[in-house]
């Protein structure tokens, strides 16, 4: 795909939005979900969304999943439409809740992308993606007998199976508890350093999106917007009390004045 | 998806459209060759072969509803005209269904990217779908000529409806009016309270209820020749069947209702000191409702089932059931039609009430709140 | 023995024997006047209450047979009786069991292919589901004679139209199961399926038909359920077919109160039996599937 690239600058664009909007039709009149959003996410890097409920940061990831279509704009995804790019299997999507199926043991639930996209050499896939995520082990469990953290960690290992290169997250750890999430967080960012994979992140935790992002996209709703996007200069290196640090302090801070500017909190 | 912006066929459609055509292109050619064809059905033919233009310009899903009417009435028309329908008279209602296939097709498209509104339209969807069915079934039996005992038309059964609505008045009045409303109100009373009763029990309930499921699913209904025994051939008899099949359902729902009120729920309840019947009253038994209704929902439908098979076993001369039976052994099928037709719309407006009443009393629980579930 | 209490089966015990003994005392009270008009027809003025009980327990057509007369009947009947003559309670039995088993068997299967067609196709549902719930409210089992006396007018008679009634009964329950059972996957789960580019069948194959596998037993044991009942009430209208129906009938006709609680207590039997197979089966499937315990 990098031949067809007119630039060096856009050989990096792994998800690319110019003026990118889409309003839904109910019965109530329409909504604007995304408004005139404008973004590059380039190869490696690891882009968070923040914002409050509304402001489209999950319909901007769903869009790039091809389960939502855009009403204006341009969005590509490896340079090809998002349709294309779901056929050519670019990315692994994890939603809010695992959606495993119960019926499969996890390395059944692992397997279910290979069966679909008939690729070969399973075993190997399924135990190199349990290892990634630390649930070598856990093979012939149920989706039941594991504890949410571990399941949603199983829903991670099911996205990378496939080798995309793009793994798309709606706030995975939005339903575990802090301890837990602070762990997965971590065995998430050992995890990219290892794959290098571009990562986009919907979170609502302002430690969470800081802590893990190498650029932070501030999101505000009605309508859904873009309203500020912040790189990061934290190093790649980041122990769980690098949070304490005055650097991330006024990253987050930062962050809360983006989302604050955005009138985000009134009402 | 595409579907949603641009109202094309799909290929279902395309392919109903092409059969509903062609159909009516080889009927036209028939018709046109024997010479003696109706004028009705020959304009339905023609216009129906001239849809096959529709590869060129679109044709609003309108005129396939038309072409469907125009096609239903020229088939009736036509239908006392032959002594037996030529080729083209069947060729013409397989067209006429295709177009009322092809409509309904692109109409629930249409609701469902909401050209149309789905409130009015999702109930013509439905509406004409019975009407398509009886239509079929009354051209099919008086065009095919299908022997009576067989399956009478509509149209026969519903003038022996008409003809006979004395001894329908009678049997309903019988069945209905007596042997169902007493069973059931005595069977679903009795299982109410000795659910309430047997809740009490932690141990009465263990072993109640497992029997309860089990003897919900027995053919209950064969006691019905011992209940002739006991109470003798008069309605009293077919309300005691009654009784015997609605109590069990009523008392398993009642306390497994019971039982459906949360610990947090309850807890509130104890730090109020409240005593046994109010927590009853004011907690338990309105969280048990939808179950209850449920069981009041299930019964309406087995105690008329229960009477009228229990009239099978022997009745006065009269009852919706004793007349079934009989008739159906003197060959009068419309007549057996025309009661069944009496005991669907009686067992429809029985459950009906009921969902009604039940709508009323359980307007805060999620399946009626969400409306569909 | 506290154990024993808490669990289900001493409790299911007790209550069972307290309806043996409350049968056993009906049995008395609802014989004894006809006892009474017997033995002072027979000039036995003095009859002590031991033996006057003993014989309202041994009447030839008692009004309410005793539990043991009923089961040294189905003991008769079916062991002590040559399979293949016509008063085998287990003739009758296996007549009304291969009635059940085609007509349960036919309407699954048509309630299945009715339910994916619903799920897939809007106009479909839309025309077919409003009267599928509806026809669920009608006494459905009506028709059963008029079934057979057609059918058999026109020359189909035998197993069929009573399979015909059976499939009738069964199907509702499995359509309107499976289509809720094919409507479980959550739109999480679907989205997943689109983020793969499945197609509509893997969609069908690996999501939507195993997560409808629980409601398709619950639908089964329903469905066995009312089968049977079909089948039975089809007997009723054909008495040269045989069956359990055929037994309820000649029973009543003949007062031959004994016979009927016999053939209603093989039906009863042959009912759990089923449910209780449908149910083992489930079971079996449920732990190939991981279902939790």
């Amino acid at each position: 795909m990098t031949e067809l690239a007119p630039s060096s600058q856009d050989a990096m664009a792994v998800v690319r939005a110019q003026n990118l909007g889409l309003t839904f039709p109910t019965n109530d009149g329409d909504v604007i979900a995304l408004s005139d959003v404008n973004l590059t996410i380039n190869k490696g890097e690891f882009v968070s969304f923040i914002g409050p409920s509304g402001c489209g940061k999950t319909t901007f990831l769903r869009t790039i999943a091809d389960l939502e279509q855009p009403t204006s704009g341009t969005l590509t995804v490896n340079g090809t439409t998002p349709s294309d790019a779901r056929l050519n299997r670019a990315y692994g999507y994890v939603f809010q809740a695992p959606a495993l199926y119960p019926w499969r043991t996890i390395a059944q639930n692992v397997a279910l992308p290979l069966e679909i996209m008939g690729l070969s050499d399973k075993a190997e896939r399924i135990a190199r993606t349990l290892e990634l995520v630390n649930l070598t082990g856990f093979e012939n469990k149920y989706p039941w007998q594991l504890s949410g953290g571990m399941q949603q960690r199983a829903s991670i290992a099911r996205a990378l199976s496939f080798d995309a290169d793009l793994l798309l997250m709606d706030e995975p750890f939005g339903a575990l508890d802090e301890i837990v999430r602070d762990h997965l967080n971590s065995e998430l960012l050992k995890l990219w350093a290892r794959t290098r994979k571009t990562i986009a992140f919907v979170t609502h935790s302002i430690p969470e999106a800081v802590y893990l992002s190498t650029k932070i996209v501030v999101m505000s709703p009605r309508p859904g917007r873009v309203t500020d996007i912040i790189e990061s200069d934290l190093p790649a290196e980041r122990p769980l009390d690098i949070r304490e640090t005055p650097e991330f302090l006024r990253l987050a801070a930062r962050v809360r004045d983006g989302l604050r500017a955005g009138h985000s909190y009134e009402e | 998806m595409t579907a949603m912006t641009r109202p094309t066929l799909s290929r279902l459609q395309q392919g109903l459209a092409l059969l509903a055509g062609l159909v009516c292109a080889l009927a036209l050619v028939l018709a046109l060759l024997s010479g003696d064809a109706p004028l009705p059905l020959l304009a339905f033919v023609g216009l129906g072969t001239l849809t096959l233009l529709r590869v060129r310009l679109p044709v609003p899903l309108w005129i396939d509803g038309l072409l469907m009417l125009l096609g239903a009435m020229a088939l009736l028309q036509a239908l006392p005209l032959f002594a037996t329908e030529p080729a083209y008279f069947w060729l013409a209602l397989v067209a006429c269904w295709a177009f009322a296939w092809l409509f309904v097709e692109r109409l629930s498209q249409a609701i469902r990217s909401r050209q149309v509104s789905g409130r009015v339209f999702g109930l013509v969807i439905p509406v004409l779908f019975g009407l398509a069915l009886l239509f079929v079934w009354e051209v099919v039996t008086r065009g095919a000529n299908v022997p009576q005992v067989l399956l009478p038309a509509p149209s026969q059964i519903w003038t022996r409806l008409l003809a006979s609505v004395p001894t329908l008045v009678a049997d309903f009045q019988q069945t209905f009016l007596k042997a169902v409303l007493a069973g059931y109100a005595m069977g679903c009373g009795a299982g109410f309270i000795v659910a309430i009763l047997v809740d009490r029990s932690p141990f009465l309930k263990r072993g109640l209820l497992p029997i309860g499921n089990f003897v919900s699913a027995l053919p209950v209904i064969g006691i019905a020749p011992i209940m002739v025994m006991w109470f003798g051939f008069d309605w009293q008899s077919k309300a005691a069947v009654v009784v015997a099949m609605t109590f069990f359902p009523m008392l398993v729902n009642t306390v497994a209702g019971l039982s459906q009120a949360s610990s947090i729920e309850r807890d509130l309840m104890r730090t109020y000191a409240a005593s046994y019947s109010q927590t009853l009253l004011k907690l338990r038994l309105p969280a048990a409702a939808p179950f209850i209704f449920n069981a009041l929902k299930i019964n309406s439908t087995l105690a008329l089932i229960g009477a009228i098979v229990a009239e099978f076993f022997g009745t006065p001369i009269v009852g919706m059931g004793f007349r079934i039976s009989t008739e159906v052994g003197k060959l009068n099928i419309d007549l057996v039609w025309a009661e069944i037709a009496v005991a669907a719309v009686a067992g429809s407006a029985f459950y009906g009430v009921i969902a009604l009443i039940e709508r009323a009393v359980t307007f805060w629980h999620p399946s009626v709140r969400g409306g569909r579930a | 023995m506290r154990q024993l209490l808490a669990g289900k089966t001493a409790p299911i015990l007790i209550v069972l024997l307290a309806i043996g003994l409350f049968w056993y005392a009906a049995a008395i009270w609802m014989n004894a006047p006809w006892q009474t008009t017997l033995n002072q027809r027979a000039g036995l003025d003095s009859v002590g209450a031991t033996e006057f009980i003993g014989q309202t327990w041994s009447q030839d057509k008692p009004v309410l047979p005793a539990p043991h007369q009923v089961a040294g009947e189905i003991w008769n009947a079916t062991v002590g009786t040559d399979i293949a003559s016509k008063r085998s309670l287990a003739y009758h039995a296996s007549i009304t069991l291969s009635a059940t088993l085609l007509g349960f068997a036919l309407g699954t299967l048509l309630g299945i292919g009715l339910a994916v067609v619903i799920v897939h196709n809007d106009a479909s549902e839309r025309s077919l589901m409003p009267w599928i719930i509806a026809s669920q409210t009608i006494p459905i089992l009506a028709i059963a004679p008029m079934v057979v006396v057609g059918l058999g007018a026109v020359g189909v008679t035998g197993l069929l139209p009573k399979a015909l009634i059976s499939m009738y009964l069964s199907f509702f329950p499995v359509v309107v199961g499976m289509v809720k059972g094919l409507r479980t996957p959550e739109a999480i789960q679907l989205d997943l399926m689109h983020t793969y580019s499945a197609t509509p069948w893997q969609v069908f194959s690996k999501l939507r038909w195993p997560a409808a596998i629980p409601f398709l037993f619950a639908s089964m044991k329903v469905g066995i359920a009312i089968s049977l009942i079909g089948a039975v009430v089809g007997e009723l209208s054909n008495n040269a077919g045989g069956g359990l129906g055929v037994r309820l009938l000649t029973g009543s006709y003949n007062g031959q109160t004994i016979q009927i609680w016999a053939a209603l207590f093989i039906a009863a039997g042959l009912a759990a039996v089923l449910v209780i197979a449908v149910g083992a089966a489930e079971r079996l499937v449920n732990r190939a599937m991981g279902a939790r315990p």
